[in-house]
């Protein structure tokens, strides 16, 4: 093999400068994220816990053909509260601070849902209010 | 050799008749519904004339088509009426309020009569036509030429209630469907829409910069037992009537059996379900 030397060299430079943001955090990837609970103190969501946090994704997709395409509007009942299907009308009823519930894991993972393009956050939604005319 | 070749060149040429011709051979040979199809197309061109390409084809159908009878005669010299309408729809909607023309967003609006009924001639225009404004929204048509040409589906026909709809979430803003809808009822994002809502209304989201949107004839408050909200801040008038265009005792039906009504553009054959009492 001609050039050993400059080759493994530089081929560990390499692995070393790719890995290092893993070496710059001390081998840990920052803390845990903890979304915060419903500040209206519920207790249950439409779907066990853990299968939100895998799925809410798939559910909204499903909520949202449901709604426009095949006219299912009908309401979720959870805990005798009646819900509309939909991100605006469910989820942020309960979750009312999408930067302390939504925003704390889509940061951690580096997720950019394109939601709140068109969805209005709660905060949002109050910043222009029929008082403001 | 060359008799090889010569006998390769008439089954080729044989072949290549064969394929050509093939699909006159199927359409001749299936002739019932070649002659079916052909007797409707004929029944459809006599009837438009009668009925100005109208609900009447689809009475006997069983699902519900929603259509609505807009009685101009209520709204004529009253101009902040009908902008009443126009608020209240766009209030509910999210719907953004540009200042230039040309980036204009509109669900429903109001235009002259030659813009909203460009087919109708008159020799001499009458005073009511010539000094009030029309209503104009989609007109959820029967065979919506905007469904037609989306090339993502993104808006579609909802089957089961007529409602010509879309998914935000599906639009790729290609325009092609504002170049479909020969009613202007389609308005497109140019700008992010928020900085140009007043109040929102936190039940409906807003759209993003790069969508078309439309009138939705309501398909979410309908649902919840509410009217449009345009008919619904006209009720006192009673001016917009809303109903099931399929439903014999509807209010709107009764309307169209009492009244003559005209419709926007009906030889262009998209059969509309907003019918005009001028």
């Amino acid at each position: 093999m001609y050039n050993k030397g400059t080759i493994i060299t530089g081929l560990i430079i390499f692995v070393v400068l790719v890995t290092s943001p893993i070496w710059y955090n001390g081998l840990k990837a920052g803390p845990l994220p903890k979304p915060e609970l419903p500040p209206g103190g519920e207790q249950q969501c439409v779907r066990p816990a853990d299968e939100m946090r895998d799925k809410h994704m798939v559910l909204l997709n499903e909520w949202r053909d449901d709604v426009l395409r095949e006219g299912g509007r009908m309401t979720i009942t959870v805990g005798g509260k009646e819900y509309r299907k939909g991100l605006q009308m469910a989820c942020m009823e309960c979750h009312s601070n999408k930067e302390k519930f939504c925003d704390t894991c889509h940061d951690y993972t580096s997720v950019k849902p394109y939601c709140w393009e068109c969805h209005l956050a709660p905060a949002e939604a109050a910043s222009k209010k029929k008082e403001t005319l | 050799m060359d008799k090889q070749r010569r006998k390769f060149l008439k089954i080729a040429g044989a072949t290549a008749l064969a394929g050509v011709s093939a699909p006159a051979v199927v359409k001749l040979t299936s002739s019932p519904s070649f002659a079916s199809s052909g007797q409707g197309a004929a029944a459809d061109s006599h009837s438009t004339a009668k009925d100005a390409g109208g609900a009447q084809h689809d009475v006997g159908k069983k699902s519900i088509r929603y259509g609505m009878v807009i009685d101009m005669r209520k709204v004529y010299g009253k101009p902040e009426l009908m902008q009443k309408a126009v608020d209240a729809c766009h209030t509910v909607h999210n719907v953004p309020d540009f200042d230039k023309p040309e980036n204009e967003i509109k669900w429903i609006w109001t235009m002259p009569f030659e813009n909203v009924f460009p087919e109708h001639s008159s020799y001499h225009t009458s005073k009511i036509t010539e000094d009030n404004e029309f209503f104009a929204l989609c007109n959820h048509c029967d065979n919506p030429p905007c469904v037609r040409v989306c090339p993502t589906k993104a808006t579609f026909k909802i089957e089961e209630n007529g409602i010509v709809a879309m998914d935000y979430h599906r639009c790729i803003g290609c325009r092609f469907c504002m170049m479909g809808c020969p009613y202007g009822a389609r308005s497109f994002n140019w700008f992010n829409p928020r900085d140009h809502i007043k109040v929102y209304n936190p039940d409906f989201a807003t759209r993003t910069r790069g969508v078309v949107e439309k009138c939705n004839f309501c398909a979410e408050r309908l649902p919840l037992g509410k009217e449009p909200a345009c008919v619904e801040a006209l009720k006192e008038s009673g001016a917009l009537v809303f109903g099931d265009l399929n439903d014999p005792d509807s209010e709107v039906r009764q309307l169209l059996d009492e009244n003559p009504t005209i419709q926007r553009k009906p030889a262009l054959g998209t059969k509309p379900s907003i019918f005009y009492i001028v």
